[in-house]
């Protein structure tokens, strides 16, 4: 089937079979940030936004994509590079492989809650599992962030 | 994951019902639930075309698409001034945002899966539901029927007089309950509904009329051990059936106790 889509503001078509995810897709077309960390639905390292909301591409039918529009991390580093660095400054990165899907979701989080508290922090994130982590330094991190915006 | 080898956005209800008679063929939700399969589908059949996505809300009843989000209804404000949050607490501990931005409430109904926040909060409000051939049916009753080959269109909450709490236990945040418990007054009737016992939602009544004179201490203590007495439980990898038993008898008193301190509708 073809799909016709936004991804990262840009028009892009392709080929895909009904069964074929959104992830799939998305790498195939280059956006190697997106990764798959699990196949039940939980870990979120797969997160993307799809119309400004996130969602898991590996769960996503790519045909259900289609006429829509789709940003990953490789649309969003400008957003992302003004908080990534006060997560690692806390060390909060071991292995690295759930960072794409934190960043991803924590900028959804800053986009419909600018000013969060820390419980709204771990309820908004608590679908991005971290296997090396307690989730205290990405906590942290992002606490670092939002006290830094208002001195 | 399952194997799909077409896919149909359809136009119009009946197309999908025509389509949904065939075994082969499957309703589309958030496919969250659906993907853990292994089998095939001949044909996936997407009702996202049909405006089945939108919460309305009126003087007498809050109408709910099949294919709003977990995530819609716990943001949704009505809804949740409505049931003092009881619809935000059932949902916000289900896998993750991501994930509720895309299950649907119409899969999760349908489904009547036993571990079931959703079935469970709703089941404790006056709800129905509407299917596109068997017409609107109280939820308590589809809740006990068989899956068949109709199609769920849309959840409808009346607003009736009463009051609703929610409360579930689960081993860690965002795994599958170990039990789930509403507990309601409406139009002056109690109920508790219990579910992931681990068997799906039930409804329980106040048969004994212990609560009749009032919420005393004792009142809520003999409800609760009345609902235990009755509601089977069993025991699986996150917890003995004695143990749900126990946290019956918590959850339903300590829902009860908050019920009481509620102004309601
Ligand atoms: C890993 C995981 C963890 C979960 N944890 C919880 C939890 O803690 N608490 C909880 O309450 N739930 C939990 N769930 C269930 C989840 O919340 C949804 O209820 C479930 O995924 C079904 O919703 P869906 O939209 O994905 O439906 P699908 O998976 O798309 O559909 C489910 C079934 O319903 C049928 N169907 C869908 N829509 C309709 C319709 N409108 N008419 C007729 N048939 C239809 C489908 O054909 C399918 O047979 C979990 C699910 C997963 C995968
Ligand atoms: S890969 Fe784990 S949720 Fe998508
Ligand atoms: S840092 Fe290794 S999984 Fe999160």
């Amino acid at each position: 089937m073809e799909i016709k889509l936004k991804l990262n503001g840009k028009v892009v078509t392709g080929h895909v079979q009904p069964d074929t995810v959104l992830l799939d897709f998305l790498r195939e077309k280059g956006c190697l940030s997106v990764k798959c960390g699990c196949d039940t639905s939980n870990c979120g390292l797969c997160t993307v936004l799809m119309d400004a909301k996130p969602i898991l591409s590996c769960s996503t039918l790519a045909v259900r994509a289609d006429g829509h529009e789709i940003y990953t991390l490789e649309g969003l580093q400008e957003e992302a590079s003004e908080f990534v660095g006060f997560i690692a400054d806390q060390g909060a990165d071991q292995c690295g492989f759930c960072n794409p899907g934190f960043v991803m979701n924590t900028i959804a989080l800053l986009r419909e809650n600018p000013e969060p508290t820390d419980d709204e922090i771990r309820a908004f994130l608590s679908g991005n599992l971290c296997r090396c982590s307690g989730y205290d330094g990405q906590l942290r991190g992002i606490r670092a962030f939002l006290d830094s915006r208002k001195n | 994951m399952i194997t799909i080898k077409e896919y149909v956005r359809v136009k119009t209800l009946e197309e999908a019902w025509q389509l949904n008679q065939n075994k082969m063929n499957r309703i589309l939700g958030g496919m969250l639930w659906m993907r853990l399969g292994s089998g095939m589908v001949n044909t996936a059949i997407d009702l996202s075309e049909l405006g089945l996505d939108a919460i309305e809300e009126n003087e007498e009843e809050f109408s709910i698409g099949a294919m709003v989000s977990l995530r819609d209804l716990e943001v949704h404000e009505g809804l949740n001034c409505y049931t003092n949050n009881a619809v935000k607490n059932a949902l916000k501990d289900i896998v993750g945002v991501q994930f509720r931005n895309m299950a649907t409430v119409g899969g999760s109904i349908w489904g009547r899966f036993g571990f079931s926040d959703v079935l469970t909060v709703f089941l404790a409000l006056d709800t129905y539901v509407e299917l596109y051939k068997g017409g609107i049916v109280p939820l308590e009753e589809f809740a006990n029927r068989k899956a068949d080959n109709d199609i769920l269109v849309r959840l409808i909450v009346k607003k009736v007089s009463g009051k609703v709490v929610y409360s579930a236990m689960r081993n860690q945040s965002t795994d599958f309950p170990v039990l789930t418990c509403a507990v309601s007054n409406v139009n002056g009737t109690y109920k508790a509904v219990v579910g992931a016992r681990p068997a799906k939602a039930a409804v329980y009544y106040d048969k004994e009329n212990r609560l009749i004179n009032g919420e005393t201490e004792e009142a809520r203590k003999m409800f609760a051990e009345d609902v235990a007495k009755v509601a089977n439980t069993q025991s699986n990898a996150r917890g003995s059936k004695e143990y749900r038993t126990h946290l019956m008898k918590v959850l339903v008193s300590r829902g009860l106790v908050e019920l009481g301190g509620l102004d309601g509708n």
